[in-house]
């Protein structure tokens, strides 16, 4: 530990928050939605009370919540949101054009399963639902990483390769709500880390510069179509050269706090392993203790945990997977297009370059609140397996829906 | 490991009981999680929080389902709730309860079983049956898993809706001094 940080006891909400407060955002607008709320009432606290020196937003939903820190990130100002669900849904119309606009935000979305049926409770389904709008998505797994994430999110939001909106995605309920030991690092630390502020250099509103921003472009002679083409390029760029960011980034903060998470995927125990267990998120904790518990039984497994899901991390995963023979996929979320879960899908096109081909399951639990267990793993292992030593047969057409009921107690 | 799950109402701080409870365990060298149910909070329906520890790390973020103690800070919850699901053999209950210990109806295989009128403590000192600090000293009696000293320093860094830190400290004194351990002979499990 370094001795200039300390030791708190809190939730994944309270830990987003005080890794806000150490990023110094100028400007933070927020609107409450479960399971989101008590991360932004912390964060009133701290502007309250003076902890933060922010201007504190409080509007009438979340469209106004992203249009408000559109126009302070155009300014200069570092920003900070956080969303859930149904306040992401009506965040859409901002939230696609931010990353078009090229502003470093950085927003947690505590993940929330979407509607209809009626559901307050935890799921990934608010966030696949706009995996492809141009946002980098970081999953975390504990409160620890919750705060180190959303710290380190400032940093590759703003580098000038990338230039891109940041969202950092903590499951709700498990990890929103679950309490455990986080270490606070000392605010010095966190202002070297993140080095002087300068958020939207390219374009600063500013009245003594006026420019025009987000002009009319496109149509269909050449020269609009090609400047058009050019912004998209630039963007799916942007998205590239963020793989290269996000590790320089996350060996910087290992160098700097002694606690390393892995950038893009990270491997556990694979490099012997028969069999690779695919997990994103809180999930990821049940996922190593079952692979534990096979190995004791001499089943060889191993956990390829998805941290950047957005851009895709085509060839760490691709390194990861071909340790293995089988993989078996978790999903929190559906893809309802596809009858499988949205990382599996991802997971068979990221395969395919490599030109891997191998048992690959797709499993879909957890939604709406579910609890994953290291049981749920367990069969995940023993399905998994199995697909093993029916190599030959076609991949299954459908998922293994994890929670729906008639399996045995956990 | 060791895995508990506390049952109580909305309103009497089970969830932050549990929260207080892991720091107490963290500031002892020991890492624990604390994992609350989830439904709509509303005052007076049952809520329940589950607290794992361990002196290594702990990673999975799930409920439990086999505690080893269950703490129950409501004394009418057992009518409704089936607060021993899952408990293990030779477990640990702790109870908040006025009657005598024959009264409490208690798996078979169960080994401890703590008491302390909670309620009546909690009357006296907040005027309402806001009873989650009672129980925790009511568990450190019990259990002595966890110091009185650490759950005081667990105290002083909560944040309290409906009392004050020193009614708090009184409460957590008073159940560790009011509760009544009684240790049982496990029947065998047929």
């Amino acid at each position: 530990m370094n001795h200039l940080s300390r030791v708190v006891v809190c939730d994944g909400n309270e830990a987003a928050a005080w890794a806000v407060k150490l990023a110094r955002p100028d400007v933070v607008a927020v609107y409450p939605i479960t399971p989101q709320s008590s991360l932004v009432e912390t964060l009133a606290k701290f502007v309250a009370e003076g902890e933060l020196d922010a201007e504190l937003m409080t509007v009438e939903g979340e469209h106004s919540v992203l249009s408000a820190l559109q126009g302070a990130c155009l300014a200069g100002a570092r920003t900070y949101t956080a969303t859930s669900g149904p306040g992401l849904a009506f965040m859409f119309e901002p939230y696609v054009r931010t990353p078009g606009l090229r502003l470093p935000m950085v927003a947690s979305l505590v993940n929330r399963d979407m509607l209809s049926p009626q559901c307050v409770w935890g799921g990934q389904q608010d966030v696949m639902t706009v995996r492809d709008a141009g946002w980098i998505q970081i999953f975390c797994e504990s409160a620890q990483e919750v705060l180190d994430t959303v710290i380190m999110a400032y940093r590759i939001a703003e580098h000038p390769s990338v230039m891109l909106p940041v969202n950092v995605n903590h499951d709700g309920n498990y990890l929103s709500f679950g309490v455990s030991r986080v270490e606070i690092p000392d605010q010095p630390a966190v202002d070297a880390f993140l080095g002087e502020k300068n958020v939207n250099w390219h374009v600063a509103l500013d009245p003594e510069r006026p420019m025009a921003v987000d002009p009319l472009t496109g149509g269909a002679d050449a020269e609009g179509a090609a400047r058009f083409v050019a912004y998209r390029q630039s963007l799916c760029r942007g998205m590239q050269d963020a793989l290269a960011v996000i590790s320089e980034v996350h060996a910087d903060w290992a160098r700097a706090f002694g606690r390393g998470h892995a950038p893009l995927v990270e491997e556990y125990r694979l490099d012997d392993a028969e069999i690779g267990l695919v997990t994103i998120g809180s999930m990821s904790g049940a996922a190593k203790d079952a692979a534990d518990a096979a190995r004791a039984e001499g089943v060889r497994v191993g956990v390829i945990r998805i941290k950047t899901f957005r851009p895709f991390p085509i060839a760490a995963f691709a390194h990861a997977a071909a340790k293995v023979r089988a993989l078996g996929v978790v999903d929190r979320a559906v893809s309802y297009g596809w009858n499988c879960g949205p990382v599996y899908q991802d997971v068979l096109a990221a395969l395919y370059p490599s030109g891997r081909r191998m048992p690959v399951l797709s499993f879909i639990g957890g939604l709406a609140g579910a609890d994953l267990t290291e049981a749920h793993f367990a069969r995940v292992i023993a399905l998994t397996r199995a697909a093993l030593t029916e190599a030959q047969a076609p991949l299954p057409s459908a998922p293994v829906w994890l929670n729906a009921g008639g399996e045995e107690k956990p | 490991m060791y895995e508990i799950r506390i049952h109580g109402r909305g309103g009497q701080g089970a969830v932050l009981a549990s929260a207080i409870l892991a720091q107490a365990f963290v500031d002892e060298g020991q890492f624990a999680v604390a994992i609350p149910s989830f439904g709509f909070e509303r005052r007076g329906a049952p809520v329940s929080a589950c607290l794992r520890v361990d002196h290594r790390e702990i990673r999975a973020l799930t409920n439990i389902y086999n505690p080893d103690c269950v703490i129950c800070i409501d004394p009418s919850l057992p009518r409704m709730v089936d607060i021993f699901a899952g408990i293990k053999p030779a477990g640990t209950l702790i109870q908040a309860s006025g009657k005598h210990p024959e009264a409490i109806a208690h798996p078979g295989d169960l080994a401890t079983l703590a008491l302390c009128d909670a309620v009546a403590i909690a009357l006296a000192i907040f005027g309402r049956p806001i009873t989650n600090a009672i129980m925790l000293g009511a568990f450190a009696r019990a259990t002595g898993l966890v110091s009185l000293d650490a759950l005081s320093g667990a105290l002083e860094k909560a944040e309290f809706r409906d009392a004050d830190l020193a009614q708090n400290q009184l409460a957590l004194r008073r159940g560790h001094a009011e509760t009544a351990v009684i240790a049982l002979t496990p029947e065998p499990v047929s």
